[in-house]
C-alpha cells in the first residue's frame, strides 16, 4: 500500500546503503579526529620557558623544601614565582656547567632582568586566591592543585589558548574537560567542587501549626555549622 | 563508487554526529565565553593605580566603616572597615554595591526644575544660581506673607550638622516644623525619657549579652546597625548564646535562631508582661535592689493581677509551659537582654511595648550594665551659637508644630506618620516642603494619602541625588552629592551603647553638577539676608563642619571616626509604672485597621535585609539577590500558610489580589509553613515607582497598603498590620 515502502525497498535495491554508511562512517571518523587531535593542537599555541627549571635538583639542594623558595612574605600574602633577587642568592655566579643556568646568569643575573617564567596556574584578574587561607588555615598541599610540580626535572611546555590568552593547566590537560585527580584543572567548578562538599548544612525544618492557634515554640536543632561554603560575602570572597 | 547527494548529505551527518562527541563545541563555547569577557569594550577597570580610601557608609542608620578601593580615579570595590568600632570589616549586600548608587543611572545630574505636571517626569535643567533664586525667592514671599511657619523640611533624623542645619534654617526662618523620619529609636528614645527620666537614645551591649530575646526585631535582617547585628549574631552562635525569636512568621532571624516563639501579633506587650509575672511570682530577679525602686509597687500589682501566665497564652497564644520555662530561662541567664521593634524597626510601634520590655530588663536588672541596655545621651559636638531671631522668626517658631507633635503629643518631638491626615482633612497647610535624605512619598505609610498630601503642597523641593518618588513628585530638585562625593558627619548608629562619631569623605570627585546639601542650605540662607543670613557665619559646609567637630576633626580625617566626649551615659531613676503604664491595666492589643467581615486575614509586613526600604532603594546587584519566594518577575510574593490558602482555594504560584481598607494589588501566592495561619505577609522594599528600571515597577508597595494607626500616648505610628482579604485572579 504504502508508497514510502515502496521507495525504500527501491533505494537498497539500488545497491546505495553501502556508500551512504561508508561516508557517515567516514564523516564521524573525520570529526572525531579533528576533534579529539587537531582541535587541541590548533587551539593552543606552545611556548618554552625561558629557563628550563630543574624542581628536583633545587628541592635537593635547598633546606625547607618547597617553602623555601614559595614562600609566605610576613604579611600573610604568598611570593608565588621566586623573584630575581631570591635566585640571586645562590646564583650571583653559576654555580656549574649546566647551560641553563649558565644562560640565567649571562642573560638574567648579569643584567638584572627578571625572567618572564610563563605562569601554568595563572588564573584571570578577577580571581581573587588566597594561598594562606587554603595552605594555612585548611591546611592543604601545594600538590591538591599543583600536582607533582616539585618532582619535575624539566620545564614543562607552557600552552596559550589561542581564544582566551589562559594557560591550558585551566581547562586542564584533557581535552574533554575530565579529570581524575584534583589538580589536573582549576575551573570554577574546581574550586566549588571542594567548597561545596566540605560544607555541612543544617537545614530547618518547617512546622506545622496546632490547630488550636496555640503555636508551640519550635527549637531548632543544632548542628555543626562549619562551612568551607563562602556563605557570607557569596560570589566577592574569590572574585574582587 | 559515485559520490552523489546522499553520499555527501551522509558524511556531514557522520561529522556532525562525531562533532557532537569531541570536546569541540563544548570546549569551544566555554572559550568563546571568556574571550568575549575579554573584549576589549567590556566595561572592566582600566589598569592604573590601586589605592584605598577609608570613609563611612551613610546608606542606612547603621555608619559602617567602608574602605573604597580605587583605579586611578575610579572607585572600583567598597569593602568594610577593618577595625572599625561598628562593623570591624565587615558589610552588607547593600554597602557593597554602593558604586552602582554613584555611578548608575539613577543619579540626579544637575539642579531641575519641573517643566510638566507634577510627577509628569518632565524638567527644565537649570544653573545653581537660578535654583537657589528659585527657593529664596519663594521662601521670601511665604515670609512677607506672615506665613513662615507654613514652611517645614522632612529630613532623615535629628542628629548630625545636615539634619540640624536645616533645624537651624527652619528657627532663623521662623518655622517649627522641622521633621523626620519615623523609626523605632523615637520610641525607644520616649521610652528612656519616660522610664528613666533621661534624653537618651537606647544601645544594646548586643555582643556581652548571653541570652537575647527578641520580640520580632529582624536582628539578621536588617535591624539596629546592621552588619554589627549579624556580627553579634555569628558572635552569639560561636559561643553558644542563646537567640530567641517571637513573632508570627518564621522570618530569616526565626530561622537562625535557637528557638522560635509564634505569636499573636500585636501581643507582645502582654508577654513581655506575663514574663515579668513568672519572674516576680517565683522571685527569680534581686529583690533587694528592685523592690525600693520607684513604681515597683504598682508595676507588681498591674503584672500580678493582670497578666497571669494562663491570661497571658490566652492572649498571645503561646502556651503556658512555654510562657513560664521562657521566663526562667531568661531571669536565670547571666546576662539577658530583651530587644524590641518589629523588622529593621521603620515603624516606632506600641510604646506599651517597649515600656513592658524595658521593664524586664529592669527587673532582670541589666540597664546600664555589661550586656544590657544603655542610655546614650545624644552627642554634644554641635555647639553652634544661639540663632538670634527677628521678629518674625520669633513669632514664627511659638506655633503650632502641624503634626501636633509637643502640643496634642507633649513627648513626641515630630510625628511625620500624621501630616497627611492634618493637611488631607484642612486641619493644617504647609506653603512648602523641604525634603532631604528621605523618601517619604515611598516609605511612609499609606503613600497614596501622602502624595495627596504633598499635591496640597505649592512648593516642594527635593534635595535627593536620586530620581525617588518624592523627588519625583517635587517642584525642584537640588541634588545632594552622593555619599561617595562627599564630607558629612555621621553620628552615632542606632543601637550602638557607646556614641561613635564617623566622618564619610569624598572618595571620588562628584559625578555630576550637584552641591552638598549644607552648602546649598548655607547659600539659600546668605541668600535670604538679614538675621537668616547672620545664623549661617560659614564660608561652606565643610567649612562648618571642621569648626563644628573642631578638635575631633584632625582625628577623624586620620581615624574615620572619633568617640564623643558626651560618653557618659545617662544616668536617671528607674520608674517602673509611668503614668503612661496605666494603659496596660487593661490589656487590648494595638488595633489593626479594617472589619473582619470584609477583610477576614490580617496582613503584616516583614523586612528583609535583601529590601532596602528606606530612603535608599535597591541597587541592581541587590534586588538581583532577591528570592523567588520574595519577588518573582513582576509581582511580590505574598507568604500564605497551606491551610489558609486551602480554604481560600489558592495554589503555590498563583495569583491573587489583595485588598485592604488602603488599598489593593496584584501578587503572587507563596504556601508557607512559617506563617500562621489567618496572617498572610508581604515583603517591604518593592513596588517602587521611581528609580530606574531596576527598581521600578518590580513587585508592590506594602506602604500603599496600609495607613498609620496613632499611638495614644506617644502619637507615633503604632500599626503592625492591617485587616486584609485574598481573592484569586
Ligand atoms: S549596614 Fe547600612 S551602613 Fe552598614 S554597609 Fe550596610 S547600608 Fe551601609
Amino acid at each position: 500500500m504504502s508508497t514510502q515502502d515502496d521507495k525504500a525497498k527501491e533505494v537498497s535495491a539500488d545497491g546505495a546503503t553501502g556508500p551512504i554508511i561508508l561516508f557517515f562512517i567516514l564523516g564521524l571518523a573525520a570529526s572525531l579526529v579533528l576533534g579529539w587531535v587537531i582541535f587541541p593542537k590548533l587551539l593552543y599555541s606552545q611556548k618554552k620557558q625561558p629557563i628550563d627549571f630543574n624542581h628536583v635538583l633545587h628541592v635537593e639542594a635547598v633546606e625547607d623544601g618547597c617553602e623555601s623558595c614559595h614562600f609566605f612574605r610576613e604579611d600573610g600574602s604568598f611570593s608565588g614565582i621566586p623573584k630575581l633577587a631570591q635566585c640571586v642568592d645562590c646564583h650571583e655566579e653559576a654555580q656549574g656547567e649546566d647551560p641553563n643556568e649558565i644562560k640565567f646568569v649571562e642573560e638574567y643575573v648579569a643584567n638584572g632582568r627578571e625572567v618572564p617564567w610563563l605562569v601554568y596556574a595563572r588564573q584571570p584578574d578577577c580571581v581573587f586566591f588566597s594561598h594562606a587561607a587554603h595552605v594555612k588555615k585548611a591546611e592543604m598541599d601545594c600538590g591538591t592543585c599543583h600536582g607533582h610540580i616539585g618532582e619535575s626535572k624539566h620545564s614543562r611546555v607552557y600552552e596559550k589558548n589561542r581564544i582566551t590568552g589562559y594557560s591550558r593547566d585551566i581547562w586542564g590537560k584533557n581535552i574533554s574537560g575530565l579529570r581524575k585527580y584534583t589538580w589536573e584543572r582549576m575551573k570554577m567548578d574546581d574550586c566549588a567542587e571542594c567548597h561545596a562538599t566540605k560544607e555541612i548544612k543544617t537545614d530547618v525544618e518547617t512546622l506545622p501549626w496546632p490547630l488550636n492557634w496555640a503555636p508551640l515554640p519550635y527549637e531548632k536543632q543544632t548542628g555543626n555549622q562549619a562551612s568551607v561554603k563562602t556563605v557570607k560575602e557569596a560570589c566577592f570572597v574569590c572574585h574582587k | 563508487m559515485k559520490i552523489g547527494r546522499r553520499s555527501f548529505l551522509s558524511f556531514v551527518i557522520g561529522g556532525a554526529a562525531g562533532t557532537a562527541i569531541t570536546p569541540l563545541p563544548w570546549k569551544l563555547m566555554d572559550d568563546v565565553s571568556i574571550w568575549s569577557q575579554n573584549w576589549p569594550w567590556t566595561p572592566v577597570p582600566p589598569d592604573g593605580e590601586y589605592s584605598y580610601v577609608n570613609s563611612v557608609c551613610a546608606l542606612c542608620p547603621g555608619g559602617c566603616g567602608i574602605t573604597v578601593r580605587k583605579v586611578d580615579d575610579r572607585a572600583v570595590k567598597i569593602e568594610g572597615m577593618k577595625g572599625y568600632p561598628v562593623n570591624d570589616g565587615g558589610i552588607c549586600v547593600l554597602g557593597l554595591s554602593g558604586l552602582q548608587l554613584l555611578y548608575g543611572p539613577t543619579r540626579v545630574k544637575s539642579p531641575l526644575k519641573r517643566a510638566g505636571e507634577r510627577g509628569e517626569g518632565k524638567w527644565e535643567k537649570i544653573s545653581w544660581d537660578e535654583a537657589i533664586f528659585e527657593v529664596t525667592k519663594k521662601l521670601s514671599d511665604i515670609r512677607s506673607n506672615g506665613e513662615s511657619h507654613a514652611v517645614g523640611s522632612i529630613v532623615s533624623s535629628d542628629s548630625g550638622t545636615v539634619p540640624n542645619l536645616f533645624k537651624r534654617f527652619l528657627t532663623a526662618y521662623g518655622s517649627p516644623n522641622f521633621m523626620t523620619m519615623p523609626s523605632i529609636q523615637d520610641s525607644y528614645e520616649m521610652t528612656m525619657q519616660l522610664m528613666q527620666g533621661v534624653s537618651a537614645k537606647a544601645g544594646f551591649d548586643a555582643e556581652n549579652a548571653d541570652f537575647i530575646l527578641s520580640f520580632g526585631s529582624g536582628i539578621i535582617d536588617g535591624w539596629g546597625s546592621p552588619v554589627r547585628m549579624f556580627k553579634a549574631n555569628s558572635a552569639w552562635k560561636a559561643n553558644g548564646k542563646k537567640v530567641i525569636q517571637i513573632e508570627p512568621r518564621l522570618s530569616n532571624t526565626a530561622a537562625k535562631s535557637d528557638k522560635w516563639i509564634p505569636i499573636k501579633p500585636g501581643t507582645e506587650a502582654a508577654l513581655a508582661l506575663g514574663l515579668a509575672n513568672v519572674i516576680i511570682k517565683e522571685s527569680l530577679y534581686n529583690k533587694e535592689k528592685i523592690d525600693s525602686q520607684s513604681g515597683f509597687d504598682a508595676f507588681k500589682k498591674l503584672v500580678l493581677n493582670e497578666y497571669s501566665t494562663d491570661k497571658v497564652s490566652n492572649i498571645t497564644g503561646i502556651n503556658s509551659t512555654a510562657i513560664v520555662s521562657l521566663a526562667k530561662t531568661f531571669a536565670r541567664a547571666s546576662k539577658p537582654l530583651a530587644i524590641c521593634g518589629r523588622g529593621q524597626g521603620s515603624i516606632p510601634g506600641s510604646l506599651n511595648e517597649f515600656m513592658a520590655v524595658h521593664a524586664l530588663n529592669a527587673l532582670v536588672g541589666n540597664i546600664n550594665k555589661k550586656g544590657g541596655v544603655w542610655a546614650v545621651p545624644e552627642t554634644d559636638y554641635i555647639k553652634w551659637s544661639k540663632v538670634e531671631m527677628d521678629e518674625t522668626a520669633t513669632n514664627g517658631v511659638q506655633k503650632e508644630r502641624i503634626d501636633g507633635a509637643g502640643s496634642e503629643y507633649p513627648h513626641a518631638k515630630s510625628l511625620l506618620n500624621r501630616l497627611a491626615e492634618v493637611i488631607n482633612s484642612g486641619d493644617g497647610a504647609l506653603e512648602a516642603l523641604f525634603v532631604a535624605g528621605a523618601n517619604p512619598l515611598y516609605s511612609m505609610p499609606d503613600s497614596k494619602a501622602i502624595k495627596k498630601a504633598f499635591g496640597n503642597i505649592a512648593f516642594v523641593v527635593s534635595f535627593s541625588s536620586y530620581m525617588d518618588e518624592t523627588a519625583s513628585n517635587a517642584d525642584l530638585i537640588l541634588p545632594n552629592h552622593v555619599y561617595l562625593e562627599r564630607y558629612e558627619d555621621v553620628p552615632t548608629p542606632a543601637g550602638l551603647q557607646k556614641n561613635v562619631i564617623g566622618l564619610t569623605r569624598p572618595v571620588v570627585k562628584p559625578q555630576f553638577n550637584t552641591k552638598n546639601v549644607g552648602d546649598t542650605i548655607i547659600l539659600i540662607a546668605k541668600a535670604l539676608g538679614g538675621r537668616i543670613a547672620d545664623a549661617f557665619p560659614w564660608n561652606s559646609y565643610e567649612a562648618c563642619l571642621e569648626e563644628t567637630l573642631g578638635a575631633k576633626w584632625g582625628e577623624l580625617v586620620e581615624n574615620g571616626f572619633c568617640s564623643d566626649s558626651n560618653s557618659k551615659v545617662a544616668t536617671g531613676k528607674f520608674d517602673f509604672y509611668p503614668k503612661a503604664m496605666e494603659s496596660l491595666s487593661d490589656f487590648s492589643p494595638v488595633n489593626v485597621e479594617g472589619s473582619m467581615a470584609s477583610y477576614p486575614l490580617v496582613l503584616i509586613p516583614y523586612d528583609s535585609i535583601r529590601l532596602s526600604n528606606g530612603y535608599i532603594g535597591d541597587p541592581p546587584f541587590v534586588i538581583k539577590t532577591v528570592e523567588d519566594t520574595v519577588l518573582k518577575g513582576k509581582y511580590a510574593c505574598v507568604d500564605v500558610n497551606p491551610k489558609t490558602g486551602k480554604e481560600i482555594g489558592l495554589t503555590e504560584g498563583g495569583y491573587a489580589s489583595i485588598h485592604t481598607p488602603r488599598g489593593r494589588a496584584v501578587v503572587k501566592v507563596h504556601l508557607y509553613e512559617g506563617i500562621m495561619p489567618g496572617i498572610v505577609a508581604l515583603p517591604r522594599g518593592l513596588g517602587h515607582t521611581a528609580y530606574d528600571k531596576y527598581l521600578a515597577g518590580k513587585g508592590c508597595n506594602f506602604n500603599e497598603l496600609i495607613g498609620p494607626v496613632e499611638d495614644p500616648v506617644s502619637g507615633f505610628d503604632a500599626a503592625w498590620g492591617i485587616r486584609a482579604r485574598l481573592t484569586k485572579v
